[in-house]
């Protein structure tokens, strides 16, 4: 929310010094509101009111830091409600959620899982980013088990509302910026006190939008502005509700007291059916999770939720496209196939990554296809008959070969004849339709 | 002394603005979802109805609960993953028995049959052949039928008249009608025979409302239309499909835009089940698990996005994903 000329000008001391070079401290006041000119080159702005206009200028919504090191990470700072509108900014984290009831085999095999879920999908790297150690009435379980679990290098978030307990557990790991999910009406206070101390983030448990609302109030009077909002664990429907309520408060009416991050427990809301944790897990990928609590993770999971996520989290104006040249992949040489595809970077690290695979040698070529997909491309007219055969004629890799054999993506089969004709000389092969029949088809080719 | 107390009057005025009571920031939209019914007697379903964004059952009126179908084919799939195979069996041989086992067994609010056998450059089944199974299909159960063709837009034309003529009275939706074949989808399902038809565009705004205008300009009544606004699987350029729905819902709803206010309808499992995550076999991707639980995961996260983008209906391939969209649905807007 940008503060008016007026709004700024009750800032200034209204002498009119001039000492800013303006000759007034209205003039001065509006130029600072069009954004020509900081605050501070008044010398009498007191730092009280500097402060302050640095939070009413601030995005609706703070920009929480959490984890340390390797494990750090942002959460927050989102300025729309919809991606179209400008982009979302800090992409959904993922937890797998732990307690001290749990038998050491469920423990180990959960660790076990968040180690094995690790991959590369289009140059992003894919893994669970924090863990939920909930405290479950069992203390030096709860204790050894946080202990145990430092190994993953992971961003703790200890679920526990019982102060005494809270404090021996973030003393093992306040050093790693972790967040305690522990506040509530009746221990708020506390709380406070031992999140400020130890300077980490505070969740915020409340069952109504005024509950929160109360606890954030309390919190920011105190002093303490590292906070991250629970919706709700028990009634999925109020728990959305809240979720929306608490981010358009924020965002749409301006309510900096809502501007906080999120955190939404799927496994505790999803009644033990993994299908409707991934359900709820995907909507609030959408609808304004910061981070969602997931029960275990594995690859049919992670599969799906981190790809949505990607997905959702690029930016609408910067679309992901790849340099159109010639690739080249495990040692082409003179004979070797020559694959054609397009310069959506999307396509091109779904195919390049089978072509790898496939470990067979290949040349690839990207022409420039508008940064579209194989069939959005061809529709568009950007993705023809000629615009291959131009790329073909003037990237040079004609002299490199004996062998002219061009495959052609599955999905525009239909540019075979045309290419036939464009192309003397040139054996053209349809190839499949999916990338991830490439290896086998790059295989049998040879 | 002076510059004191401006310091301290700001502050206060400051205060004044920045720590508002709560207040709910309640979404009041002008415009509405139009209903649209498929089906007849007990089993029939209404899509639309809701004057909110989806989901958001506080704001307003909620309309219907989204509507989530079962997707079978005319002929034995050849490229379905063998879970389907030891889940249906036999069954999966005539599709009207299909249709009635899935009816019987899972209850979907609809079924979603789909003609692949009709694809010329595939079985190419005669026009009269699916005519004859749709018929059939048709009288072995109760529940509303979608209709959906090969792909190929010539042939699927042919097949749409004719089944649309055929079930006269059934009420059911043809999906789709596209740009290069409205006129006849529109003029023979909608205008001739009376049933539904869904419109589809290719993830963009504008060519949903253009088509949509274009079928009104037909003729077609627009309680007679759903939007097939395009679908991709999560992962797969998805955040365009997700993106097109929030602006069409924000046009329908915010602008009362009345050309875009018809249900969407959106065909996941057509696009999830061909993605690498759902098909590519244990030995070829050992790490990734079971195969079967992949296609699931798969098709109920792009089912869930795209129900909180806008879809009115989803269609699925696995019955658990229908039963885990459908707790889903309940437990969040009853
Ligand atoms: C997202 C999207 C868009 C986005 C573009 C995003 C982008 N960067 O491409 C937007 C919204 C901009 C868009 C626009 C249009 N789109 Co579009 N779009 C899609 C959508 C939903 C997903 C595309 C995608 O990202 N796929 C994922 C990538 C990875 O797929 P891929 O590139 O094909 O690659 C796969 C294979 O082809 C294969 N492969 C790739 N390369 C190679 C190479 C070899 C050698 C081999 C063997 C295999 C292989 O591997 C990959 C994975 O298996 C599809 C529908 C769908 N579900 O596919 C429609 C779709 C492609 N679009 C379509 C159309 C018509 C259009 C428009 C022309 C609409 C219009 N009239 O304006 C415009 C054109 C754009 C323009 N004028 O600028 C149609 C195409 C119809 C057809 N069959 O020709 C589709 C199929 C939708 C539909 N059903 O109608 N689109
Ligand atoms: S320097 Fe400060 S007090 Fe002096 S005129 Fe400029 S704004 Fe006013």
């Amino acid at each position: 929310m940008a503060l008016s000329g007026i709004q700024i000008f009750k800032l200034t001391p209204r002498t009119n010094c001039k000492e800013c070079g303006f000759p007034t401290c209205m003039a001065f006041s509006m130029k600072v509101a069009a954004g020509a000119i900081t605050i501070d080159k008044c010398p009498h702005i007191s730092d009280e009111a500097t402060q302050q206009l640095a939070e009413a200028t601030a995005p609706p919504m703070k920009t929480i830091v959490i984890g340390k090191d390797a494990a750090e990470r942002k959460i927050g700072g989102e300025t729309v409600l919809f991606r179209h509108e400008k982009t979302l900014v800090s992409k959904t984290l993922f937890a797998v959620q732990f307690s001290d009831t749990m038998t050491d085999e469920v423990i180990e095999s959960k660790m076990a899982n968040i180690i094995k879920v690790d991959y590369d999908r289009i140059q992003e790297q894919m893994s669970v980013e924090s863990i939920v150690v909930k405290y479950d009435g069992n203390k030096d379980k709860y204790l050894v088990l946080i202990e145990k679990l430092k190994s993953l290098g992971k961003i703790f978030i200890l679920a526990c509302t019982d102060v005494n307990i809270a404090k021996e557990a973030i003393a093992l790991v306040k050093d790693t910026k972790p967040i305690l999910v522990g506040a509530n009406k009746d221990n708020i206070d506390d709380m406070i006190a031992l999140a400020k101390e130890n300077n980490v983030v505070l969740g915020l448990n409340g069952d109504t939008v005024e509950d929160i609302y109360a606890l954030v109030e309390t919190a920011e009077k105190a002093g303490h502005k590292e906070l991250i909002l629970n919706p709700g664990t028990t009634e999925m429907a109020k728990t959305f509700e809240n979720t929306i309520e608490i981010r358009r408060t924020a965002i749409v009416g301006g309510d900096r007291t809502f501007g906080y991050p999120s955190i939404v427990f799927a496994n505790e809301l999803s009644n033990g059916n993994q299908f409707v944790e991934t359900a709820l897990a995907s909507t609030y990928i959408l609808k304004y999770g910061s981070i969602v609590v997931l029960d275990d993770i594995n690859y049919p999971k992670a599969l799906a939720l981190f790809g949505l996520r990607q997905n959702i989290f690029t930016d609408p104006q910067k679309p992901m496209r790849v340099e159109p040249k010639v690739y080249e992949f495990n040692k082409p040489k003179e004979d070797s196939p020559v694959l054609i595809t397009v310069d959506f970077a999307l396509t091109y690290f779904v195919v390049s990554g089978e072509i790898e695979r496939s470990k067979a040698p290949a040349w690839l070529l990207i022409p420039d296809a508008g940064g579209l997909s194989v069939l959005t491309s061809w529709a568009a007219g950007k993705f023809g008959g000629t615009v291959i055969k131009n790329m073909i004629k003037e990237c040079g890799i004609e002299e490199k070969l004996t062998k002219k054999r061009l495959v052609l993506p599955g999905k525009v089969a239909v540019l075979k004849g045309d290419l036939e004709e464009e192309l003397p000389g040139w054996e053209i092969i349809v190839g499949p339709e999916e990338a991830m029949q490439l290896p086998k088809f790059l295989n049998e080719l040879v | 002394m002076c510059i004191e107390r401006y310091t301290k009057k700001t502050t206060t005025d400051l205060k004044e603005v920045q720590t508002l009571a709560y207040k709910k920031v309640a979404k009041k939209y002008s415009g509405k979802i139009k209903e649209v019914t498929i089906g007849t007697g007990d089993k029939a379903i209404t899509l639309g109805g809701r004057n909110v964004l989806p989901l958001h059952a506080f704001d307003g009126e909620v309309g219907q609960s989204p509507k989530v179908g079962l997707e079978i084919v005319d002929e034995v799939p050849s490229d379905w993953i063998d879970a389907f195979a030891n889940l249906y069996g036999d069954v999966q041989k005539d599709a009207a028995t299909w249709a009635k086992y899935v009816e019987e067994t899972y209850a979907p609010d609809f079924i979603c049959l789909r003609f692949e056998g009709a694809d010329p450059n595939g079985s190419n089944r005669s026009v009269e052949e699916c005519v004859e199974t749709a018929k059939k299909v048709s009288e072995s159960v109760s529940l509303p039928l979608v209709i959906a063709g090969s792909k190929n837009v010539e042939k699927d034309s042919e097949i749409f008249k004719a089944i649309a003529e055929a079930l006269e009275g059934k009420n059911i939706l043809l999906l789709s009608a596209q740009e290069e074949n409205y006129k006849t989808v529109g003029a023979a399902g909608a205008l001739a025979y009376k049933q539904k038809v869904a419109a589809e565009s290719s993830v963009d705004i504008n060519l949903a409302k253009q088509l949509n205008i274009l079928m009104t300009q037909l003729g077609v009544q627009k309680e007679d239309v759903v939007m097939h606004v395009g679908c991709a699987a999560a992962g797969y350029g998805y955040e365009y499909v997700s993106s097109t729905m929030d602006r069409i819902t924000l046009a329908a709803l915010g602008q009362n835009d009345e050309t875009l206010q018809m249900p969407i309808i959106t065909p996941i499992s057509f696009e999830t089940w061909s993605v690498k995550e759902s098909i590519a076999t244990e030995e070829d991707e050992p790490n990734w698990g079971s195969i079967e639980e992949r296609g699931i995961h798969m098709e109920v996260s792009t089912a869930a996005a795209s129900i909180a983008s806008g879809s009115d209906a989803v269609i699925v391939r696995h019955p658990k994903s229908l039963e885990a969209i459908k707790y889903y649905l309940n437990s969040i807007i009853g």
